[in-house]
């Protein structure tokens, strides 16, 4: 996940200091504990432990391969649920106007698409657009090497989604931030390669809100939008034009990228109505039911208490233990995560201190050496001031990097996982359901068993017709309870690479943060050397 | 209890001191119990004033401070910077932090656990050889001036291998410090408004003012960054990097995010040399100087108490005469408060003048050491950072 920057200020060259004074030979170490030389890494040479295409750091490279070559999936424009918006059919229809290929179920290819025929028995939205790649499908079976060969064929998949110009709408309590959010891409999904509209941060929640309806309960993981702040938005409305809600305000926007980037780099997502029209749609119709307060928002506080609930009473009888041994994963992960970002956020915090501090040491020294009055001394100690000035700068750009490179990461990976359990809560209430049915169906047979000593005919056909009914919904049940099981594993297979590859370039531009912080530490103190050695 | 090991270098961390054969003293061990420490003080003489030429004895802060005031209450010194008194050992909040380590023991892992316990003890450590230092450079500093050195009190100190049974002050002795202390600093401002004749003193009477409030300044403000830096690492960093990866592909995600674990692990120990150097070379200098500033302010104010005697026994003697009345007393005591102003004025000019010599060196010292450490430090960290990149980014 690099669709998100540092902003360039962070990297501000300074004016270059000329070096005259060679490097002293080694000092006798201070009196304290064992100063040994720093032990090096050793760089193990004919290893690489990853072939990676980090190096292109602005391309997206999810693990879809071409889509442009994929043969048109069938998108059915079906019944949309109770929460979407009328609108969306006539958008469809038009953009995939061109789908004509069936895909049968038993398509050695392809994986199977989930039934897209009415079956009420499920909850009401069906999702209309399923891709599952065939990289993905036998993953787990083919050699790492093979499959990051998959990975550079498949970079033809190519969009870049930026965030940008937050601007303030409106005035008072109705006010609100209105984002430009532009999308470049080659991809034919959409009608032109470059294009932007304006949205706010509603919008973004009812994107994610109609998305996580229509897939998580057939085991997608959805990634989770942004949090609502009520506190930072008030601040931004009653107009406080002070550092924190400006910094509020550029927080929000970089998560906003992120989500959005995420998003389409799911590959079913990314075909989504919902995010094309989110994407290209200059006029998008408010979405008033991500409200907290409004109607929407309590029945949703309520539908999240019964599944709470019911999560509670749901034995399930784990027949995978795959599943088991992942559920116990992700809860191990959601710990460490949670502990990290505490411990992160701390970094941040003290970090942020002591750049106060330097700063409130340098003016103090900068003092110290006007009532100096030994002139090289002087010199030497304003120079030692402006030393810790630039220090004080390079820790607050450094605070930066901690907080928007890691720790916002590590935000948005407690948040994904929460996404991730949710999936699997899916499949339980999924497997719930299927067992439900199977105990109707059995009680159903045996009232159709007591009904055929009554002789009572016509209500022997009903029962009979309801056991045919439900000997239906039976298999549907199980087909669903695979069709989740499966898609979840190969969620969860994505998932888990893509965490990888966010973090190893996290972590990667982490690092190189804080070697440009030593590099300019080092260019800051080889000045000050010979200012200090003048000292006579 | 922890020893002070005897293969860490006594340099006198903050003064550049000329020592010579005459009289050599260190501390050559320490010994640190419950509530207190005791020092092993060394002695290497040719002098004739002691019984033998190489002799230790063992001496607790108490003593320390009791020669230091000795020295303060003697007249004849009142013409000399008497060497700062050394601060007492207070390792309470070392202490405390261990304490609560202990305490939430169970909350972290055995290995965070014994990681801070590391830490928390090289601090403790830390601390006590800074104040081993601090002892011994007012010992040196002593035993380096050329009338001090051959104080009664101060061969006793150093000879007499028996408790020199000096207690500390009780609340009634603490007391009447207390106001002698605002006495004094009444008396200082009074004494400090008399312009001075004398164009040498009366610059360094302004500039001594500013220059010790400013240090003191700094030095606070030097405490609070390296109390800052040293905090920033104390924050726990579970060890998530095993989780971090998919168990599908355990070797070669494992490697990398062990390597940053790694990594992370090796660059916080140079952050924390980095602090400890920092605290060395910098805090401690102002803090010294500090106090020395202070014992120069001290100096220029019996100096001046002096000239005000002086004055005022000029007019005394003028009054008499006009009287005719006591003139041979009040001739007298003209006489002596004549003779005491000129002898603090001679010694302190040119103590005022080895000050600033001192000074001057001990900072380019520092200050040269700080930056080379800083650099060291840097390029260390650099270092691990790149390899530790090129590895990570594979061969591209």
């Amino acid at each position: 996940m690099t669709a998100w920057e540092p902003p360039d200020s962070r990297r501000r060259s300074l004016h270059g200091y000329h070096c005259q004074a060679k490097m002293a030979e080694e000092r006798e170490p201070p009196p304290l504990g064992d100063v040994g030389q720093a032990d090096f890494v050793e760089v193990e040479d004919g290893e690489d432990l990853f072939v990676s295409t980090v190096t292109t750091i602005e391309q997206l490279s999810p693990t879809t391969p071409e889509p442009s070559c994929l043969p048109a999936e069938d998108i059915s424009t079906n019944s949309n649920g109770p929460k979407q918006e009328i609108l969306l059919d006539d958008d469809q229809e038009d953009l995939f106007a061109e789908a004509t290929e069936e895909v049968s179920l038993d398509s050695p290819e392809r994986e199977p698409i989930l039934s897209d025929g009415p079956s009420p028995a499920i909850t009401p939205v069906t999702p209309t657009v399923i891709i599952t790649p065939r990289a993905e499908a036998s993953m787990f079976d083919r050699s790492l090497d093979e499959d990051e060969d998959t990975e550079e064929n498949g970079d033809t998949f190519d969009m870049q989604i930026t965030v940008s110009d937050p601007e303030k709408v409106g005035d008072g309590m109705n006010a609100y931030m209105a984002y430009k959010v532009t999308t470049k891409t080659s991809l034919n999904l959409f009608s032109r390669n470059e294009f932007s509209v304006k949205r706010r941060f509603s919008d973004f929640l009812g994107l994610h809100s109609k998305l996580a309806s229509k897939y998580m309960h057939i085991g997608y993981i959805v990634p989770p939008a942004p949090e609502k702040s009520i506190v930072g938005m008030t601040k931004v409305k009653v107009g406080k034009e002070d550092l924190s809600s400006a910094e509020f305000v550029e927080k929000r926007r970089s998560a906003l990228q992120r989500y959005l980037t995420r998003t389409v780099t799911h590959p079913a997502l990314l075909k989504d109505p919902d995010v094309i029209q989110f994407l290209e749609n200059t006029e998008l119709p408010r979405a008033v039911s991500t409200q907290a307060l409004s109607g929407a928002g309590i029945l949703r506080m309520v539908n999240k208490a019964a599944e709470a609930v019911n999560k509670m009473t749901i034995k399930m009888n784990e027949s995978d233990a795959w599943f088991e041994e992942k559920q116990q994963q992700f809860e191990n992960l959601d710990i460490q995560l949670r502990k990290l970002h505490a411990s992160v956020e701390s970094l941040v915090c003290h970090r942020k201190e002591l750049s106060v501090n330097t700063a409130s040491f340098a003016k103090s020294a900068a003092m110290l050496g006007n009532s100096e009055d030994h002139t090289a001394l002087s010199r030497a100690l304003s120079q030692l001031a402006e030393v810790e000035e630039k220090i004080d700068q390079l820790h607050q750009e450094q605070a930066y990097a901690d907080f928007y490179l890691f720790s916002e990461l590590l935000g948005d990976y407690v948040r994904l996982i929460a996404a991730v359990k949710g999936v699997f809560d899916q499949r339980m209430k999924t497997w719930s359901k299927w067992q439900d049915a199977q105990l109707l169906l059995q009680r159903k047979r045996e009232a159709e068993t007591k009904l055929q000593y009554a002789n009572k005919p016509d209500k022997l056909q009903q029962a009979k017709d309801e056991i045919k009914e439900w000997e239906t919904k039976v298999q549907q049940g199980e087909r669903d309870f695979e069709q989740i099981s499966k898609n979840i594993r190969q969620e969860v297979g994505r998932f888990e690479k893509q965490r990888v590859k966010d973090f190893k370039v996290v972590i990667i531009k982490y690092l190189e943060s804080l070697v440009h912080t030593q590099q300019q530490l080092i260019k800051y103190w080889e000045a000050f050397l010979p200012e200090a050695k003048a000292i006579a | 209890p922890i020893r002070h090991s005897e293969s860490v270098p006594n340099v006198a961390v903050n003064v550049d001191l000329q020592t010579d054969a005459t009289l050599q003293v260190d501390i050559s061990d320490a010994l640190s119990e419950r509530d207190k420490v005791k020092f092993t003080v060394h002695t290497k003489s040719t002098l004739p004033n002691f019984k033998q030429n190489e002799f230790s004895v063992v001496r607790q802060h108490e003593e320390f401070i009791w020669l230091h005031d000795s020295f303060v209450e003697n007249e004849d010194y009142a013409g000399f910077i008497i060497p700062p008194a050394p601060p007492r050992p207070d390792f309470d909040a070392s202490r405390e932090k261990l304490q609560k380590l202990g305490e939430g023991e169970g909350s972290m892992t055995k290995e965070e656990f014994t990681k801070m316990k590391q830490e928390l003890e090289a601090e403790y450590l830390a601390i006590f050889k800074k104040t081993v230092a601090m002892h011994e450079v007012f010992l040196c500093r002593v035993a380096a001036h050329p009338v001090l050195r051959k104080d009664l009190n101060f061969h006793v100190f150093l000879e007499y291998n028996q408790d020199l049974s000096v207690r500390g002050k009780n609340k009634k002795e603490k007391l009447e410090d207390f106001f002698k202390n605002v006495v004094k600093s009444a008396d200082g401002v009074i004494v400090a408004g008399v312009k001075d004749v004398d164009d040498f003193f009366e610059h360094e009477k302004t500039f001594l003012l500013e220059y010790h409030n400013r240090v003191k300044d700094a030095s606070i403000k030097s405490d609070r960054m390296i109390r800052s830096h040293k905090s920033k690492l104390h924050i726990p960093f579970p060890h998530l990097f095993p989780h971090l990866f998919p168990h599908l592909f355990p070797h070669l995600f494992v490697r990398f995010f062990l390597k940053v674990s790694e990594l992370f692990e090796k660059t916080r120990k140079i952050e924390a040399r980095v602090a400890a150097d920092e605290d060395l070379k910098l805090a401690d200098l102002l803090k010294y100087y500090l106090r020395e500033s202070q014992a120069a302010k001290d100096l220029l104010y019996r100096r001046g108490r002096a000239l005000v005697d002086y004055e005022n026994a000029n007019k005394a003697l003028d009054k008499a005469r006009a009287k005719n009345k006591d003139v041979l007393q009040a001739e007298t005591t003209q006489q002596v408060c004549c003779q005491k102003f000129e002898k603090i004025s001679e010694s302190a000019k040119q103590e005022l003048i080895d000050f600033k010599t001192r000074r001057v060196a001990a900072f380019r010292k520092n200050l040269v050491e700080l930056a080379e450490l800083e650099l060291k430090h840097a390029k260390g960290n650099l270092q691990l950072l790149q390899s530790c990149l090129a590895v990570l980014k594979g061969d591209t």
